[in-house]
């Protein structure tokens, strides 16, 4: 499959959008103004790039207490996430969410739900809402390798099973949950094996490969919007920082981390783009440029924005 | 108190199977009305609702052509299909989850869990994500949805400490929840209506005895508000706040001894949540007594809450200190010898309203 220019620097834009709003948001964090905890997804932005480019704007993805990145590939505008980091009521959820929750609908982006595995069964139900509407719309849950086994997972992958609904469950092996190696609380080593016990079909892709997990994503989109039922995406990632920004990581080996940082998957974009002569090195560098000042831009934004009036304390519990 | 050990009472409602419709009259003089049990109330109130509104549909385990464990859904799968009427696995979170993701793109779903007590697996989309969406997305998110649950025993009906129990209070507690359990068909028809046109999630409490009770229910249609008491009966001397089947016992109780020149007024708690607490208030302070009654355990149950609403907004008319009615603090027994001792019935009630009359 051919995949255009314009695609494949738009892919390294969203991912260097990923980062850099990482990076930007541990600054903020480590100088005190974030107040909670941030949980990066260094590593992983391949992955949520090349699924969130093979949606449409009204397909949806629900995610996790790890999802900036995932805001941010569906579309998410960085001025709203840094504002709802920060409580700001110009933010995604008028500073009612935080870190953990930001949501953005205008972009089909459901939530993060931060009850690890609890945003699977809400996208099913979503996904089970456009197969009875009959719309050909998708829904995306992702989630992590930890996920894998709550209830959420096992319950909501069955039931979108035997009612065929349009959903792709996209599982980021990260190989972490908090500090709890994948090899010690999975006893198979294929992940995506789950999905056979379902009598689902899987997809495992090297997920530091935006192109390798776009083509996958693309796959498993157009099954789903043609009513050919959900598919198990497994993308192999790392997740590079600590379980939150800062956590000391006493789990693991600096030398670990290391190896696994040789596949960290911009800087190898970068490299495969202008090797294939798919871009030029200006081009690569423009993005990342451009990037740093949309950043900048978007922080002041949220630092000039104002905090929720006190008075507003009892909005939104309840629907009119 | 009850008391383990008491004999059943041939003459209370508890022992008898079928409930006196006299108890309550709530259609209209003159208003077209047809005779329902609780159970048939609340299907056609999800039939009118299916039939009005394309976006409403059930799902639950054992549904469809079952009609689910209480058969209240009987009937609807022939007339609406399964793609409307959704047999699930026994995935109770997946259940709750699954209701939440459709009404977050505009469905209206009704979810049954086959008993409250089973609910405890589906905690977690109910308390932490149907409830707090809307919050948590700055109202971006809407959540329609309704959850069916049965609950509460008693009478020979009783199936033990996994099926019996009544957990209103679990629900009560999580801000951005309604609570609805009704004591009557009319109520049952009513708020259920209500409890699916409203844009939140409302868990729906059933109990489990009164499903067989009948009374007369206006045909036109019609719907309750959500977050309001209803006064079951007027009175002058003590004030009666109840709910769920309890209200038939103070119902009962409030009849007999009007024959004795005590006058009862029956407040019933048929929203939960939220607590209606001026309708409550307004009423002890007409009457200057109050007992309240629950089946609910009584330690941090639903009594403690009203005890509270009462102290705050009417201690100064109080003329005598308030009167609890509770279940024991104890899973639900089986024999009936025990059972009938964790439940309060009409005679405690009786007993009680003789108390504050002292």
């Amino acid at each position: 499959m051919e995949i255009s220019k314009a695609t494949l620097l738009e892919m390294l834009r969203r991912m260097e959008r990923i980062h850099e709003f990482e990076n930007t948001a541990v600054d903020l964090f480590k100088r005190g103004q974030v107040k909670g905890a941030i949980h990066t997804c260094f590593g992983m932005e391949a992955s949520h790039v090349g699924v969130c480019m093979a949606l449409r704007q009204d397909d949806l993805i629900a995610g996790t207490h790890r999802s900036h990145g995932h805001n941010i590939a569906k579309g998410a505008n960085p001025k709203y996430m840094f504002a709802e980091i920060l409580g700001k009521e110009t933010g995604y959820c008028k500073g009612r969410g935080g870190s953990m929750h930001i949501a953005a609908f205008d972009t089909g982006s459901l939530g993060a739900l931060a009850v690890v595995g609890s945003g699977i069964p809400i996208a099913v139900g979503a996904g089970l809402g456009f197969q009875m509407r009959e719309e050909d719309r998708v829904t995306v849950p992702f989630f992590g390798d930890g996920a894998t086994n709550t209830g959420n997972f096992h319950e909501a992958l069955n039931l979108a099973s035997i009612w065929d609904l349009p959903v792709v469950f996209v599982l980021e092996n990260n190989h972490y949950a908090v500090s709890t190696n994948v090899e010690y609380s999975v006893k198979i080593k294929d992940l995506s094996l789950r999905a056979q016990s379902y009598g689902m079909r899987s997809l495992h892709v090297d997920g530091f490969d935006p192109v390798c997990v776009y083509e996958a994503a693309q796959q498993a989109v157009e099954w789903a919007r043609k009513g050919q039922g959900p598919t198990l995406l497994v993308t192999e990632c790392y997740r590079i920082d600590g379980h939150y920004s800062g956590e000391p990581q006493v789990y693991r080996s600096r030398e670990e981390v290391d190896e696994w940082r040789k596949f960290e998957p911009i800087p190898r974009f970068r490299t495969y783009l202008v090797n294939n002569g798919l871009a030029s090195q200006a081009e690569v560098d423009a993005i990342h440029e451009e990037i740093l000042v949309e950043m900048q831009e978007a922080v002041q934004f949220a630092r000039e924005s104002r905090q929720p009036d006190p008075s507003t304390a009892l909005d939104y519990i309840y629907a009119d | 108190m009850t008391t383990p050990t008491k004999e059943r009472d041939a003459t209370s409602l508890g022992a008898k199977t079928t409930l006196p419709t006299d108890l309550f009259i709530q259609v209209k003089e003159g208003e077209e009305a047809v005779e329902l049990s609780y159970q048939e109330a609340i299907r056609e109130a999800l039939r009118e609702e299916m039939v009005r509104d394309p976006s409403v549909f059930l799902l639950g385990e054992d549904i469809a052509k079952h009609g689910g464990a209480f058969g209240v859904t009987r009937t609807l799968f022939d007339q609406f299909g399964p793609k409307r009427v959704r047999n699930t696995p026994i995935s109770e979170n997946t259940i709750a989850g699954a209701a939440v993701g459709a009404a977050l793109v505009g469905m209206r779903p009704v979810a049954e869990i086959m008993f409250v007590d089973f609910s405890g697996l589906a905690m977690d989309q109910i308390a932490n994500q149907a409830a707090k969406l809307r919050l948590m997305t700055g109202g971006q998110a809407k959540v329609p949805m309704v959850i069916r649950m049965p609950q509460g025993g008693g009478a020979g009906k009783s199936t033990a400490a996994q099926h019996s129990q009544s957990l209103e209070v679990w629900y009560a507690h999580i801000p951005g929840l309604k609570v609805v359990l009704p004591s009557t068909p009319y109520d049952a028809k009513g708020l259920m209506k209500s409890a699916i046109r409203d844009n939140n999630p409302v868990i729906f409490l059933e109990h489990k005895f009164l499903y067989s009770a009948r009374q007369m229910v206006p045909c036109a249609d019609y719907s309750l508000p959500l977050g309001k008491c209803d006064i079951k009966r007027a009175g002058s001397d003590v004030t009666v706040v109840a709910s769920g089947y309890m209200v038939w016992h103070a119902m009962t109780a409030a009849r007999a001894l009007q024959a004795e020149g005590i006058s009862v007024e029956v407040v019933d708690v048929r929203s939960i949540s939220p607590l209606d607490e001026e309708t409550i208030g307004q009423s002890v302070r007409k009457t200057g007594r109050a007992v309240l009654v629950a089946e609910a355990c009584r330690s941090y149950g639903p009594t403690g809450e009203w005890t509270a609403v009462v102290v705050e907004q009417a201690f100064d008319y109080l003329r005598a200190p308030i009167v609890r009615v509770t279940g024991r603090n104890s899973p639900i027994p089986f024999a009936d010898s025990i059972e009938d001792g964790v439940w309060p019935d009409c005679d405690d009630v009786t007993a009680a309203i003789r108390k504050v009359m002292e």
